[in-house]
């Protein structure tokens, strides 16, 4: 039904074009004055007018059918049946009305749901139908207005040019929007969390065992949420994967700018880029299929045992996928170093490696610690390196050979499968997500901060 | 500043000539230093290219086994009194396959062990008999040989993936073995392997004198708490055969007066601890297999040919099954297209108009520096927080349906846009301004300038930064599962844009989760398949970047 109403618009909308250009071509010709604008433009004029209304029609009816059905559904269930079902429950039952609707049969429906779900299909088509009506005739009603304005004085372009100018701009809106959406709809769940646990037992519990009661009597029936543990894991892999990819990375980014030959540079680099453009999914996978055994191994042999998940696992091959980062930024910094100050150097009689140690590191300095935040906040939020290969269980250490869990792998687990917004369990979630995105935001500001100041100073 | 080089009183003065031995030990010194920093940066260099390596070679590896499956070649007698020419799915193709595959074993008859002989095919072979009487109903009728999978264990056991059998002992547990042969305790004697050992029987052990119930195994296990050091953790115990005990039993029965002495015994080692002490090494059969008839059938097969590995062209037709040797991506690279190109149609129409705007119609005020620093932003938010975004607001308050690819589409777009709308940017401003003032100067208006000059000249650029942009789309994972799309989809017929679907990066996700060995080789053919893509619009990306776009 959709894809025809889809297809019949764009059909209108072409029609629409080639109308209104036929129309201006017509009136061109006849009239003794010259047409304003080109009968492109008056195409365009009638095909914005068709098209743009009748699709802002068409998504605000497909945003909000769904909803007044459910509520006009609420509104004609028999009154004994409806009272006194939480808000979990009754969503339960209208979905079991809605899957009677699409032809799953339950073993045993009741008649009112049977009575409802046809009353709900009936709805939909006629919400369908309404919606193809409606929206054609919009279509068509632009058509007609449209050509009517088509005349040789009428400022087609301008006209033209101002939707575009409009559309333009509410395609900028959409990184606002999405900003927005994100805060909102982040800030909105972790409000709903924070009602039902504490916002300072969530911020310095040290336990965290999100559990749902399966019985209302059950002991553990509100779960733990204090999150440190989970911050705390989170800390110990960024930092192992620091640990590998800081090192290494500069100096590679050294070796690149100071003392490759340009060939060199042109094979390896690309090459350490490969590394940033592997998904991480494919880490994650590698980790447990390669890196983990080959840790256990070789701890085995010299002698002690240590988890397959430990936190030296992900945040190993998590290094990895950080070190191109690393690398290219300093080599950016380094680079941008003016190179007067290498001459400087070179002439007072220091070696290259005085040079880069002595002079240009330190006044890259700013550019390579911005990289380093940069890469650290990529670390903080990297999620499928962790789910795989990183433990679910929050304890609270900072001993590398053992499994901690991050607050990545604490939303996924929390929320896949699970749709029911209700719970404690899957509103943790969005408030670990907003803590997420709070401390990555924080975390880049003050990156791009230091890389701005440093720029300023040699320009 | 002539105070600056004065000597101070009481330091020698320094060697002042270059060539002294203490000036070129200096300058060895610091060339050394110079030298260390490039060999770090080399190693440095040499280790994250051999990390690129390990990981690709190991993914290849584990995955090149994926692209062939093992198969038998089974003659199936189409019985058109079986088969409805009308509707030829609805035979019974599970007895057909199976009593072809029994052919090759007649002297196999009694229903259990037949219904042992049927695990060595998959258990989706009917639905590959079915599927080609299906394709070809001219057949019916015909002896057709048509060839069905092996099951998961037999498949990779005919590539070399998993052996038949497998150490019995773990190497810590060899180890300790290995410690108390060194230390000469064992010896074999008529093909049997003993432990010689001096036990002493404990007077406190026999209880009131009387030898029949005395705890005999504390004995024998304080005799070989000797030997076992750091075995703490390892039940050394399991080194003795449970008649150990009882040959001490039988030794202080046949002789009482032995109580209180020290006795020097051969004691009999379990089985597999015999094995290794005779012959070096203790195997015992693979727990993939249920037993060693199993694998006798197997040889059986592989001895008379009819075992053949062609190519898998199932990974590519089928779609996701809970058999790894059936198990295909067509069903996830359905959901990958299909949410890419939802991706593709928001965020490359509004990532133009986006940049556009900001680069050439607007003017700097605060808000279109809002809308820079959110776009910023955007490209650095943690991509699952794109999925909360999308589960959130989609899904909830939207009541888009769940696992859609038009909503992991829709995600996606969110994430390419700053890589798009950069991209834009940086090809517009390479548009020289002459291009521009050549459009003024023969009167356009801005907005024709733009859509009929600039913005062609910039396409190129724009598409490398697009394509770059799907390439990351294509690989992301987290956010597609926290919307669901990792839905079970085993046929890829009602694929849509509002069903539920899987994409490429998720079924890696889901198979890699999956315990059946098989499904780790399908999980990296698939990663390199996914890589394979990568490469592939990355390489086109590079050549529209070094062909296609200008240098002015």
């Amino acid at each position: 039904m959709l894809s025809y109403l889809f297809l019949a618009l764009l059909l209108l909308i072409l029609a629409g074009f080639a109308l209104g250009q036929r129309k201006a071509l017509a009136v061109g010709a006849t009239g003794d004055v010259r047409m304003h604008s080109l009968a492109d433009y008056h195409g365009w004029y009638v095909a914005a007018l068709v098209g743009i209304p009748s699709f802002v029609l068409v998504l605000l009816w497909l945003l909000f059918q769904g909803p007044v059905i459910d509520w006009l559904l609420i509104g004609t269930l028999p009154k004994d049946r409806v009272e006194g079902l939480g808000k979990g429950q009754l969503d339960l039952l209208i979905s079991q009305i809605k899957s009677v609707a699409a032809g799953n049969i339950f073993s045993e429906s009741d008649e009112f749901v049977l009575s409802a779900a046809e009353r709900y299909s009936r709805w939909n088509t006629i919400a369908d139908w309404a919606l193809f009506a409606l929206a054609i005739t919009i279509a068509l009603a632009g058509i007609a207005l449209a050509q009517q304005r088509i005349s040789a004085r009428f400022r087609a372009r301008n006209t033209v040019e101002k939707v575009m100018s409009g559309l333009m701009i509410a395609c900028s809106l959409i990184a606002i929007l999405t900003t927005f959406g994100i805060v909102a709809s982040l800030l909105y769940e972790s409000l709903r969390f924070f009602d039902k646990v504490s916002i300072v037992d969530f911020l310095t519990g040290l336990n965290w065992e999100p559990q749902i009661a399966i019985r209302e009597d059950q002991v553990t029936a509100g779960g733990a949420f204090g999150a440190i543990p989970v911050f705390a894991g989170t800390l110990l892999i960024a930092l192992v994967a620091m640990a590998v990819a800081t090192p290494i990375g500069l100096f590679a980014a050294i070796y690149l700018t100071e003392y490759a030959s340009a060939k060199f540079r042109a094979v390896i680099k690309p090459l350490l880029e490969i590394l940033a453009g592997i998904p991480t999914v494919v880490y994650g996978f590698f980790a447990v299929l390669t890196v983990s055994p080959a840790i256990r191994n070789f701890a085995q042999a010299m002698g002690f045992d240590i988890a397959p998940n430990s936190a030296l696992v992900a945040g190993g091959v998590m290094g990895i996928m950080l070190i191109p980062f690393i690398s290219s930024l300093s080599d950016d910094a380094i680079a941008a170093v003016p190179q007067a100050m290498r001459d400087g150097s070179y002439a007072l009689g220091a070696t290259k490696g005085e040079t880069t140690t002595k002079v240009l590191l330190p006044a890259a300095l700013p550019g390579i610690m911005g990289g380093i935040l940069l890469a650290v906040s990529r670390a903080i939020g990297e999620t499928m390196i962790v789910v795989m290969a990183a433990g679910i269980i929050a304890s609270l250490t900072f001993n590398p050979f053992e499994p901690v869990t991050t607050v990545t792998v604490q939303i996924m687990t929390l929320l896949i499968g699970d749709t029911e917004f209700d719970n404690p369990k899957t509103l943790a979630a969005f408030a670990l997500g907003l803590l997420l995105f709070l401390a990555t935001l924080l975390v880049n500001v003050i990156a791009l901060r230091i890389v701005q100041k440093y720029r300023e100073q040699y320009e | 500043m002539s105070d600056g080089i004065a000597q101070s009183p009481g330091v020698p003065a320094r060697e002042s000539c270059w060539g002294s031995d203490a000036a070129k030990r200096r300058v060895r010194r610091r060339y050394g230093a110079d030298r260390r920093l490039q060999i770090y940066g080399l190693g440095s260099i040499g280790l994250a290219v051999a990390l690129l390596g390990i990981l690709f070679s190991s993914l290849i590896f584990s995955g090149y086994v994926a692209f062939v499956t093992t198969k038998v070649g089974l003659k199936i007698y189409l019985d058109p009194n079986i088969i409805d020419q009308a509707d030829p799915g609805a035979a019974n193709y599970r007895k057909m396959t199976r009593s072809a595959f029994f052919a090759y074993f007649p002297e196999v008859t009694s229903p259990k062990e037949r219904r042992q002989l049927a695990k060595l095919l998959s258990r989706g072979a009917q639905y590959v008999v079915r599927d080609y009487v299906v394709a070809h109903p001219e057949e019916i009728g015909n002896l057709v040989e048509i060839k069905v999978p092996l099951s998961d264990p037999f498949d990779q056991l005919y590539k070399g993936v998993i052996p038949a059998e497998i150490d019995a002992l773990s190497g810590d547990r060899i180890e300790l073995f290995n410690v108390l042969k060194r230390g000469g305790v064992l010896h074999v004697e008529n093909d049997k392997a003993f432990a010689k050992a001096d036990i002493y029987i404990n007077q406190a052990d026999v209880p009131e004198g009387d030898v029949e119930a005395a705890d005999y195994q504390r004995m024998v296990n304080e005799a070989f708490r000797a030997f076992y050091m750091r075995a703490r953790t390892l039940a050394y115990e399991e080194i003795l055969s449970d008649q150990a005990a009882a040959a001490v039993k039988a030794r202080v029965l046949a002789d009482p007066g032995l109580v209180g002495k020290t006795i020097q015994i051969n004691l009999p080692l379990s089985e597999h601890y015999d094995n290794l002490a005779r012959t070096g090494e203790a195997k015992v059969l693979n727990p993939r297999f249920s037993s060693k008839k199993d694998l006798e059938w197997f040889d059986s097969l592989k001895k008379r040919g009819l075992l053949s590995t062609p190519f898998t062209w199932e990974l590519f037709v089928n779609a996701d099954s809970r058999f790894p040797e059936l198990a295909g991506l067509s069903g996830a690279l359905t959901g990958s297209f299909l949410a890419l190109l939802v991706c593709f149609l928001l965020s490359f129409p509004i990532g133009i108009a986006t940049a556009l705007y900001l680069e050439e119609f607007a003017s700097k005020n605060r808000w279109t520096d809002l809308i820079e620093v959110n776009i910023n932003n955007l490209a650095a938010v943690p991509s699952v927080v794109f999925g909360l975004l999308g589960l959130a607001v989609f899904l909830n308050a939207f009541g888009l349906p769940r696992s859609a690819p038009l909503v992991g589409g829709i995600v996606l777009s969110l994430m390419t846009l700053p890589t798009i709308i950069v991209a834009t940017r940086a090809a517009l401003k390479a548009v020289p301004p002459s291009i521009r003032e050549g459009g003024y100067g023969v009167g356009a208006s801005k907005h024709q300038v733009m859509l009929h000059h600039v913005l062609p000249l910039a396409m190129p650029g724009i598409l490398t930064g697009t394509i770059i942009g799907l390439a990351r789309a294509l690989g992301e994972t987290a956010p597609l599962l926290l919307i669901g799309m990792n839905a079970f989809i085993p046929s890829i017929e009602n694929m849509g844009l509002l069903q539920p679907a899987m994409a490429l990066p998720t079924q890696i996700f889901s198979w890699a989760d999956s315990p059946e060995r098989g499904f780790v080789s399908r999980t990296s053919a698939a990663i390199l398949i996914l890589l394979a893509f990568l490469i592939i619009m990355n390489a086109i990306a590079v050549f529209l970047r070094h062909r296609v776009e200008r240098k002015w």
